[in-house]
């Protein structure tokens, strides 16, 4: 696997700091990520990994630093020449570029698997129902469920709750895409089938995709770059073959040695 | 004629607030009636005896989807052709106490029927006598957690005594209309009116609000 | 029991005037429970701030001194009489109201914040995630506590026959009490009959809407959902802390 050209970075962190009170759970945060890169961060629990995902998608709003996804702040709107809080209209603006799969899925229940999937490019990219109803047909191809699309989210397994939720992500034709944690909710025999779903998407798209995974074996095959958190800091970043084989850290690995003999 | 005369206000003060008293009275009252009554509604209904069970269950219905208003019309008009002349005022109490007695059952329900099965279990096998497991098991246990939606329930009913203005009961709303109708002057006598009874029940609330809290969070 | 015929014609006579009134305050019930829990959940504290004195206003004082305030006060302030159903509607839409607004809050605030990022990682406006994504799962939640709401408007739109609305329990007291003074316990025992009818009514539309909207969900309506709200004191939400 080669690792995509790094001329203009999709994703910036700079000085990224955030706090929820007096807990500190990212510090002094840089780093960038290259436009189809995919990055897997791993590290224990606690150390911000999803955090940052979450910063991504604007669920949480950073204390200090700059974020910009595409060359435009996320965490900062540019008004007058001047930064300043960024706007729910500026900030739904840059959103509609990046995508996010959750680890319960988070798919509407009032709604049909058809609804979850044209909701977003009919009501925010102004889709007409009919290219909607398209593009929603054409991914739940992919994901192997098209016999299920006027199904209730209920009436799904959580393996295909999952395969809707990351077909909903993908109708909105992102540039970036956040996977957090997409299997954990799974039961055993049922990851696999999406782990192979998301190899084949990193593949066949160009789509930048930051990954959170306790699945290394996962991330060894699908990742350009893999980035060892520890207390908010990023403590390694490596192509998958180094960190996994010969990392610099002790600590590092210390981790995989818990997380592998697991 | 100024909109609102405080010298008038003030002269009226004191008769509504000894007004107020047979307010507070009948809700006190009422709920004694209320809570107790409630009680023994839900425990029989606990024990599903046969025809008891339907004529309460059926009972509780009618009262709790009639007005309040019509009921005690009721025990004001229909008893005394059997021979049970009551005064407004325990017309007003008991109708009260009634009516409020179907909804503090349910709250008993809803906290007799959280207490774990384990401690019915627990008491078959320490062949605890039936009395028993009613006040030394179940009841401590529920009855303290139900209190804040008892109290709210004692708060309704004292929003609700004046209504018995309509069989004669000189509580604060009658008070008001009486002292009105003397000068033709409403708008202190009802305001006051209203105040007092947001003076009394909106800290009550709070109160129960605060018990509430502490419950769920213990 | 040869006077039923004229005692049902007399409270049949009160049955729109009943009807009107409950429906006009459900209906006002609806708009205010809405609007004012919505804006209870405002990020603006002057607007929460606003909303609850209405609430607590509303909830803290007696039914009957808002009827008597806005029919006998009101008119004196702003210089018109409101028609006695009218003020009656009015009231009782203002009163269950300010309670159906801690019911809206309490749907909304039930539904996961999961559900919300759900609708953000879509990039929904936030006018979209409420309309499209939050309102329709609330609802289920609000269906049970809002058809006791419903039930308790009706019974209170008895009081109407304070301020002389011709409605079913004043023809009972007014009309037939002094003319049939023999059948007090037919007077009383029909119009406790058609009291429960009309309970009983609103109970049915009730379930058939929980069924509708639970099925929009794929779930089955809950019969714990209903038990709760059975038992939730009059401030609604809370219900029992077990």
């Amino acid at each position: 696997m080669s690792t995509p050209d790094t001329t203009e970075p999709m994703i910036v962190f700079d000085g990224v700091e955030k706090r929820f009170g007096s807990n500190v759970v990212l510090k002094d945060l840089h780093f960038t990520v290259a436009p189809g890169e995919h990055v897997t961060l791993i590290g224990p629990s606690g150390s911000g990994k999803t955090t940052i995902l979450r910063l991504l998608m604007t669920l949480e709003q950073c204390n200090e630093g700059t974020i910009s996804v595409g060359g435009r702040y996320l965490s900062h709107e540019m008004r007058g020449g001047k930064l300043g809080p960024p706007r729910e209209k500026y900030l739904r603006d840059v959103r509609k570029h990046i995508g996010m799969v959750f680890q319960q899925f988070n798919l509407f229940p009032n709604m049909t698997v058809r609804g979850n999937l044209i909701e977003g490019p009919t009501r925010v990219l102004g889709l007409s129902r009919d290219e909607a109803n398209g593009r929603a047909e054409e991914l739940l191809d992919l994901v192997g469920l098209k016999e299920k699309i006027d199904a209730h989210p209920t009436q799904l397994s959580g393996g295909q709750q999952q395969r809707v939720a990351i077909a909903r992500a993908l109708a909105m034709r992102p540039d970036v895409l956040l996977l957090d944690e997409v299997t954990s909710a799974l039961d055993p025999e049922l990851v696999a089938g999406v782990l192979k779903l998301l190899q084949d998407i990193g593949d066949t798209t160009d789509i930048t995709i930051l990954c959170v995974t306790h699945e290394m074996g996962f991330a060894r095959d699908f990742s350009h770059r893999v980035m060892m958190f520890d207390g908010g800091r990023v403590l390694e970043d490596a192509p998958p073959a180094k960190l996994f084989t010969d990392p610099d850290h002790q600590r590092t690995r210390d981790f995989l040695h818990a997380v592998l003999n697991h | 004629m100024p909109l609102w005369d405080w010298n008038y206000a003030f002269e009226i003060l004191p008769d509504l607030l000894w007004a107020l008293v047979t307010t507070i009275e009948i809700t006190l009252l009422g709920s004694v009636v209320a809570l107790l009554l409630g009680l023994v509604f839900a425990v029989l209904r606990r024990l599903h005896i046969p025809v008891l069970d339907q004529v309460l269950w059926a009972f509780i219905e009618v009262v709790r989807s009639t007005p309040l208003l019509v009921q005690v019309f009721f025990l004001f008009f229909v008893l005394p052709q059997f021979g049970v002349t009551l005064s407004a005022f325990v017309v007003g109490v008991v109708g009260l106490g009634v009516h409020y007695a179907t909804y503090t059952s349910e709250v008993y329900r809803a906290g007799i029927d959280a207490i774990p099965k384990g401690q019915w279990e627990a008491c078959t096998a320490l062949s605890l006598p039936r009395l028993r497991i009613w006040t030394g098991v179940i009841l401590p246990q529920a009855v303290p957690r139900v209190l804040p939606a008892l109290g709210n329930y004692v708060i309704s009913m004292f929003k609700e005594v004046p209504l018995l203005l309509a069989i004669g009961v000189v509580e604060v709303v009658n008070e008001a209309r009486e002292l009105g109708s003397l000068t033709f002057r409403y708008t202190e006598p009802y305001t006051i009116a209203g105040l007092l009874f947001l003076l009394l029940s909106y800290p009550a609330s709070m109160l129960v609000r605060r018990l509430e809290r502490r419950r769920v969070h213990a | 029991m040869e006077n039923l015929p004229q005692i049902v014609g007399v409270l049949s006579d009160g049955l729109p005037e009943t009807v009107i009134a409950t429906l006009g305050g459900v209906l006002l019930t609806i708009i205010l429970s809405i609007v004012a829990g919505l804006l209870l959940l405002s990020s603006s504290r002057t607007v929460r701030g606003v909303t609850r004195v209405y609430v607590e206003g509303f909830r803290g004082t007696s039914e009957v001194v808002q009827l008597f305030w806005i029919y006998f006060v009101l008119p004196v302030l702003v210089g018109f009489q409101l028609l006695p159903l009218f003020a009656g509607i009015v009231v009782l839409g203002l009163n269950h109201g300010a309670y159906g607004a801690e019911i809206v809050r309490g749907a909304v605030r039930s539904v996961p914040r999961a559900q919300y990022e759900g609708a953000i990682a879509l990039s929904l406006s936030p006018a979209q995630r409420m309309r499209r994504v939050i309102l329709p799962q609330a609802v289920v939640e609000m269906l049970p506590p809002f058809n006791n709401l419903f039930i308790q408007l009706l019974k209170s739109s008895a009081i109407l026959a304070l301020i002389t609305v011709p409605e079913v329990t004043r023809q009972a007291r007014e009309v037939l009490i002094p003319n049939f003074g023999a059948d007090t316990l037919l007077i009383f025992g029909v119009t406790f009959v058609i009291y429960l009818v009309l309970a009983a009514l609103i109970t049915l539309v009730m379930r058939l809407l929980e069924r509708m909207a639970s099925a929009r969900l794929g779930r089955r309506p809950s019969r714990a959902a209903r038990a709760a709200a059975r038992a939730a004191g009059p401030t609604g939400t809370e219900g029992v802390a077990v």
